[in-house]
């Protein structure tokens, strides 16, 4: 097999990076903006993982798995953010968090 | 055309398609569907790229765990639709338009900055068996491997506190 | 015991009023008015033992020492000590200040105590108590500094003080603020001389290398010869604080309004030891002066002619202590004319005996005053001005005691022999009459006006009959008030035997200073004849003022044969009036413009346009802020994309 060319991985990458970069930007969602979120994680991974091929260092492996760990704690926090935000405003949309605004 | 890259091509498709209905999905647990299949998709891709290990984790950590718990806070905050009324009435319109450029902006400098002739090999398996990950993970990463485990233990704590002050509020 | 170790209590001088009235502050008055007043006059009075142990010491070593207490400034090659420095001229002055500052000291005790019950602030007593000693440790760091710059220290400090005091009842005084005014008067017209002072210590430093004294007056010659121009100029802005501290022509006019102050202020500060700062000054650097004679000449005619324009004025005036003020300016210019001819010895011993016969002479003045002021009150008569001279007359029968020793200070300042201002008088008439004819002169005309208001104002006090019903039921001062008269008479009647001519103990003892000193001489044709002109002065005033009383409305009897001379008396010779309208109107103008069309018309309009210029901004850039998490991901998107742009674009 003679292999595909870095760029589309990298390309791939790019659109995938956007696409979530406008989920976060569109959807009122809060838990859709989350998922936003993972997505662009899964973004940087695949370029982690296609680097860590092109270079045959095991290296971008590693840091892929502390992404998907941190990941998870983000997750973990988020989600439980959410739920006390739902509680006390019985709503999880973005737009109606802002009493921060000055 | 190789059978190389159209099965690149395939992925590929699916793995965008899948994002795009998971952002064009009104209901949540959609999204939350179409997630776990953009997240197989990549998994394909790591297999691909010669790194099983890191494609299971992606499968049962991503696909499995955390999705699962997405859709068990979905259902335990009802799935609720909200109204796509955009109170900044520019924000959805605006929003496309930056994503797009960025999109344009950052493969018109992957394509014209980088050579094209460069190749990344499809299936070199035996480049990441489970074996040389553990050794590099417990000796030269050990030390954030570590510290990992401590934002781990203080997102746990972190979860539980946030969940439970809540309720003893409620409760008085 | 080795008297030369005695030397190294010199800076106690200093430190021991600082001691007391840090101690009064702190107490601040919650242990009496006794406390206060007593702690304050034992700190003047141990200053006093003190410069008379220097003194001793000074007997058996003439040539002094100088005691440091350390480095105080060190930037390059400039060195500055806290340095003391006693030889015979400074423990001169130090016991001037500390023994006269300690009779007045006492005298206040009692003089306050009226005073503040008058004035209606009780709390202020120990207020002044702590000004006074204030007031000693700056002069006495005046006088026994051993550097120009540690002397402007004093010489400030003095300033401040002197400012604090003729403000002592800020809030009172025509219109509320007259006694403010003056205060402020004092200053801003000391700043002038300061200026001066400062400039020349500038110049000092820029052709001399160094401000101590003996390095200094050790290059005077040098410098002298190889810069006349600079070592002028040093002279010349050091004759313009002369002016400003001894407030000698042009800036004298703060002294006479300083008279706002407390009596006692005005005795130890404005009349024995502040105002005679700059004759110090110019004795002190005496070294300096007698290689220029240009600058020689310049004293010589501010003195003079300051001796005589003061006295004139002082003729005119009808309060009791402007007289004694313009007088004060009058024999200031005396010793500054003395100290410009080269006749520092001279110009010393009369700052002695003027110290002591202007001290008294204020003293008693003030005990006038307060006792007016009772009989004011035990006559329950209707206001009048405490120190109108026109209200008072034979204050002689009620007030004995003031009256003898204000005559003996009266005849001794109009130089009566054989009171001490006879002999002090005499030595400087004398020698300007054997080196400057036009001086002398001028001051033997100076001395016969001082005689005639010196005639005037005891007339107008002490003699005829009471003019009002409050100097009728005038009463005598108690003796704390008394006491101190009668010792100060006693030095102004006696002290001429300090300098007394064929003894000159005072001359022997400043040689050690000076190093040689021209012998004073004792013209017997020119004692005589002053003494007939002062004589005759005298008679003149009591012809003219103590037959026909003056009272208020009536015009003064030497109104009509002198006319409009005796309106320029009165009024000061306008001088007043000429500086608010050569200087002050044109500032305030100037300011006026400056703040209006300047500052509230430009600046501020700029400054205020920025503000509402930011505001505006802001104001846009707010409804960036909705709120809106998902707005501001995407501000930061855009940037984002923007910084990709440029990596593209590049």
């Amino acid at each position: 097999m003679s292999g595909i060319p870095l760029v589309y991985y990298l390309g791939l990458a790019v659109i995938l990076f956007s696409l979530g970069a406008a989920g976060v930007l569109i959807r009122k969602n809060a838990l859709v903006v989350f998922m936003s979120l993972e997505l662009m994680f899964n973004s940087a991974n695949l370029l982690f993982i296609t680097f860590s091929n092109y270079y045959k260092a095991l290296d971008g492996q590693i840091l892929v798995i502390f992404v998907l760990a941190t990941a998870a704690a983000e997750v973990a926090v988020g989600l439980a953010l959410m739920v006390a935000i739902f509680r006390s405003k019985g709503s999880i949309d973005l737009d109606q968090m802002n009493k921060l605004k000055g | 055309m190789t059978a190389e890259l159209i099965l690149f091509l395939i992925v590929a498709l699916t793995a965008i398609g899948a994002a795009v209905a998971m952002l064009m999905s009104r209901n949540t647990v959609y999204s939350a569907l179409f997630l776990i299949l953009n997240f197989l998709a990549v998994a394909v891709f790591y297999l691909i790229l010669g790194a099983p290990f890191i494609a299971l984790a992606q499968i049962t950590v991503y696909a499995g765990a955390i999705m699962i718990l997405f859709l068990f806070v979905i259902m335990m905050l009802g799935a609720e639709r909200l109204k796509e009324l955009d109170p900044v009435k520019w924000q959805r319109p605006a929003a496309i338009a930056i994503t797009l450029a960025l999109a344009a902006e950052g493969t018109y400098i992957v394509f014209s900055k980088l050579n094209p002739s460069y190749v990344v090999e499809s299936f070199s398996g035996n480049l990441a068996d489970p074996v040389s990950i553990g050794t590099l993970l417990f000796d030269k990463y050990a030390l954030p491997f570590e510290v990992t485990s401590l934002i781990l233990l203080a997102a746990v704590i972190g979860a539980v506190v946030l969940s439970k002050a809540e309720k003893k509020e409620s409760e008085q | 015991m080795n008297t030369s170790q005695l030397f190294a209590l010199a800076p106690w001088v200093v430190l021991i009023p600082v001691i007391a009235l840090l101690i009064n502050l702190i107490v601040s008055g919650r242990l009496g008015e006794k406390f206060a007043g007593i702690l304050a006059s034992s700190a003047a009075a141990l200053s006093f033992v003190v410069s008379i142990l220097l003194a001793i010491a000074l007997g058996s070593d003439p040539m002094g020492s100088t005691i440091s207490l350390g480095t105080w400034i060190n930037i390059g090659n400039l060195s500055i000590d806290w340095a003391f420095r006693v030889d015979t001229l400074s423990v001169m002055m130090m016991l001037v200040v500390s023994g006269v500052g300690t009779l007045i000291h006492i005298y206040s005790i009692a003089y306050m105590h009226a005073d503040v019950r008058l004035n209606g602030d009780l709390k202020r007593y120990t207020r002044f108590f702590v000004f006074m000693n204030l007031f000693i440790a700056s002069m006495m760091l005046l006088v026994s500094a051993d550097n120009f710059l540690m002397m402007f220290v004093g010489w400030e400090g003095v300033g401040l003080c002197s400012y604090l005091l003729i403000g002592f009842w800020f809030e009172k005084g025509k219109d509320g603020t007259a006694n403010a005014a003056a205060g402020k008067k004092a200053f801003i017209t000391n700043r002038i001389g300061d200026f001066g002072f400062l400039v020349a210590i500038f110049l000092i430093y820029w052709n001399f290398g160094s401000l101590q004294f003996d390095k200094v007056f050790s290059m005077a010659p040098m410098v002298a010869t190889a810069m006349p121009g600079a070592a002028l100029a040093i002279t010349l802005f050091m004759l313009l604080g002369v002016t400003g501290k001894s407030a000698q022509l042009p800036l004298h006019v703060w002294l006479p309004d300083a008279m706002a102050g407390p009596t006692p202020v005005s005795a130890l500060i404005h009349a024995a030891t502040m105002v005679t700062a700059g004759v110090y000054l110019v004795a002190r650097s005496a070294p300096i002066f007698s290689q220029v004679p240009g600058g020689q000449t310049a004293v010589t005619w501010v003195g003079t002619i300051t001796a005589l324009f003061a006295a004139t004025i002082a003729l005119g005036q009808n309060d009791i202590k402007k007289v004694l003020a313009y007088s004060t300016i009058s024999q200031i210019g005396y010793m500054v004319a003395a100290v410009g001819m080269g006749a520092y010895v001279a110009a010393m011993f009369h700052l002695i005996t003027h110290a002591f016969f202007k001290g008294l002479l204020f003293l008693a003045a003030g005990s006038v005053i307060q006792a007016v002021e009772r009989g004011e009150e035990a006559a329950h008569s209707e206001e009048i001005d405490p120190q109108d001279m026109r209200q008072m007359g034979g204050l002689r029968k009620r007030l004995p005691l003031t009256f003898w020793t204000y005559l003996i200070g009266g005849l001794s300042l109009a130089a009566i022999a054989p009171l001490a201002g006879f002999f002090s008088k005499d030595e400087i008439v004398a020698y300007a009459s054997a080196n400057h004819a036009a001086v002398f002169w001028i001051l033997l005309i100076a001395a016969f006006f001082t005689a005639l208001y010196v005639g005037r104002q005891i007339s107008m006090v002490f003699l005829g009959s009471p003019r009002s019903k409050a100097a009728g039921h005038a009463t005598e001062s108690s003796p704390t008030i008394t006491v101190p008269l009668v010792i100060l008479a006693v030095l102004a009647a006696f002290g001429g035997v300090l300098n007394l001519p064929g003894l000159q103990w005072l001359e022997t003892w400043l040689a050690h200073t000076f190093g040689t000193v021209a012998p004073s001489q004792f013209v017997w044709l020119v004692a005589l004849g002053s003494l007939a002109l002062g004589l005759v002065g005298l008679a003149i005033g009591w012809l003219i003022y103590g037959r026909t009383p003056v009272k208020v409305g009536k015009p003064d009897p030497l109104k009509k044969p002198l006319g409009f001379i005796f309106t320029g008396m009165q009024n000061k010779w306008f001088v007043d009036e000429i500086y608010n309208f050569l200087i002050i109107t044109p500032f305030n103008a100037l300011a006026q413009f400056f703040a209006g069309p300047i500052d509230l018309g430009s600046i501020d309009r700029v400054a205020n346009g920025l503000a509402s210029g930011t505001q505006a901004v802001a104001g846009g850039i707010r409804k960036f802020e909705n709120g809106f998490v998902r707005s501001y991901a995407f501000w930061m998107l855009l940037g984002l994309a923007a910084i990709m742009t440029y990596f593209i674009l590049r």
